[in-house]
């Protein structure tokens, strides 16, 4: 019997494996990547009850159209995403996010697209036939590394997908919320900003541009204005880290960020609030209010509590 | 020895060394990010040293700020072994082919290509840290005859192999990137081998020397890749 597999008959926009990102490389200038959005990823796992760290496929704006072959795969897409299953006989199903579906040989899936957001998650039940590089299936494209050869998944390619012995039906009644704030902390360059511009950028709105990927988000608005120095001795830098450069418009390191960097760090996103803010599209109106190190991590522990709650009302 | 720590964010630990970037500050940075990396502590997930800083990137599950400073502050640093460290040496062709902003550098500093070349090969550099894209070694210091700034306007990309000087400083692009360092040749050697048992020719401590090649010795070289 062939093994299960997908056809990619479209790739979409930015289509890569992930899984929870990749520790103890940064000095070599590997970020962690991982999936962008923690919450989603797991929940996307659980559904269709996988391990917690199996790789999904994440995809960005625009999903993948994939055709199945093989005896039979249950899948589940998480986030906020539009999809439809073209089953063998040209009918369709249009299809929820939270609730897994059963795939037949010649079924395809077409992701065509998240909606209001940024991140979606294909996961398959038992998982994809792919690598792991330096214990992680993250693939990070800037460095080539990671599932794939370290490539977004491409049009002709086949993906194999391992082998599952029973078909599941799982479903989860959730929806993304929104947040008013996204709540940071100080960064280490707070004081090399005017008055005004903390103000500012503690209450005015910031808008996500269009220079925004998996490595970073550009921000504009009110310009920040730097009153010590534009440029610092080149440091490490994090997920969520905010620089200023010189032309006053704030960028947030997300995922894949270069890993040292050279410009004032005004505040860091915290670790609670991290997946809101990157699942922003382009033209999103978003506000920054500041809280402290003790306020953060009380924060990030209702977040995984919330995450386990919510991973615990599958059906 | 470190000066003062601080929160970046609420999962990480920014060290700082001082102001100064010199081989001595950026040694004791080296020597910390071993010994951390070889006592294996629980919740710590990164380590990310530069010239005069350390950050440590810790798992918010597993620990949180508060133990990871006491647990950093009371490292014993009498038992530090400095780094073992290593000479590399890099091929780099400075054919025009290569050399994009070799006009620019010229005006800036007065002098010639020959000149130039010579003040870079002359002598061998220390490895400050690694990092921006995989592998791209940040190598100190050059010459001040051949000090400029950084192009005015980045590149978008920069070819890969590209060799660049920037300040005191060199480097070499090990994946094609943006980038506003003055690119002067090109080394057909793969810094970064994805081989997970060695993941960069180069590391932070070592040093490094460059040998002038042609272009067709350029050429051949690709060939054997």
């Amino acid at each position: 019997m062939s093994k299960n597999s997908f056809k990619v008959l479209r790739p979409g926009i930015n289509t890569t494996f992930q899984d929870l990102g990749r520790d103890n490389l940064y000095h070599v200038g590997l970020p962690f990547s991982g999936a962008i959005d923690k919450r989603n990823f797991l929940i996307a796992n659980s559904l269709v009850t996988n391990r917690e760290d199996d790789a999904v496929l994440e995809f960005a704006y625009q999903g993948p159209l994939l055709e199945f072959s093989g005896s039979q795969t249950s899948i589940v897409i998480t986030g906020n995403v539009n999809f439809k299953i073209i089953k063998k006989d040209t009918s369709e199903i249009k299809g929820e996010c939270y609730r897994t579906y059963n795939l037949n040989n010649k079924d395809c899936l077409d992701i065509i697209s998240t909606e209001k957001s940024v991140y979606g998650y294909l996961s398959v039940k038992g998982g994809f036939q792919i690598n792991k590089f330096c214990n992680s299936y993250s693939t990070t494209v800037r460095a080539e590394v990671g599932p794939n050869n370290g490539k977004k998944i491409e049009i002709g390619q086949t993906i194999i997908l391992n082998a599952v012995d029973s078909a599941i039906e799982k479903s989860l009644e959730y929806l993304n919320s929104k947040i008013e704030f996204i709540r940071v902390i100080k960064g280490t360059n707070f004081d090399y900003f005017s008055e005004d511009s903390i103000k500012d950028f503690t209450s005015k709105d910031f808008i996500v541009s269009k220079l925004t990927d998996r490595m970073g988000m550009r921000l504009s608005g009110p310009k920040i204005k730097n009153l010590k120095k534009t440029n610092i001795k080149s440091e490490g830098l994090g997920k969520g880290v905010i620089q200023v450069p010189a032309d006053g418009d704030p960028i947030v390191m997300l995922s894949d960020h270069g890993t040292i960097g050279g410009y004032p760090k005004i505040a860091v996103v915290i670790s609670a609030d991290y997946d809101k803010l990157a699942q922003c599209p382009p033209g999103e109106k978003i506000k920054f209010k500041i809280v402290n190190l003790t306020e953060a991590e009380n924060l990030y522990k209702i977040y995984t509590m919330e995450t386990k709650n919510i991973i615990n009302k599958i059906r | 020895m470190i000066k003062n720590i601080y929160n970046l964010g609420d999962a990480a630990l920014y060290c700082d060394f001082g102001d100064t970037v010199n081989k001595e500050t950026n040694l004791k940075v080296i020597n910390y990010f071993n010994d951390i990396r070889k006592k294996n502590i629980t919740g710590i997930k990164n380590i990310a040293p530069s010239y005069n800083k350390l950050i440590i990137y810790f798992d918010l599950e597993l620990t949180n700020y508060k133990k990871i400073k006491d647990t950093v502050e009371n490292l014993d640093i009498s038992t530090f072994e400095s780094a073992k460290t290593k000479i590399v040496k890099i091929p780099v062709c400075f054919d025009d082919e290569f050399a994009l902003d070799l006009e620019r550098v010229e005006k800036k500093v007065g002098l010639g290509k020959k000149e130039i070349v010579n003040q870079l090969i002359s002598q061998k550099y220390f490895c400050y840290m690694t990092g921006f894209i995989a592998g791209m070694p940040f190598l100190g210091d050059i010459k001040e005859k051949i000090r400029l700034d950084r192009l005015e306007t980045p590149r978008v990309k920069v070819p890969k192999g590209s060799v660049g000087i920037t300040e005191q400083f060199c480097n070499i692009y090990t994946f094609e990137s943006p980038g506003g360092w003055n690119i002067i040749g090109n080394s057909p050697k793969k810094i970064f081998t994805k081989d997970p048992t060695k993941l960069t020719l180069i590391d932070p401590g070592d040093e490094v020397e460059f040998f002038e090649i042609s272009k067709k010795e350029y050429s051949k070289f690709n060939e054997q890749k």
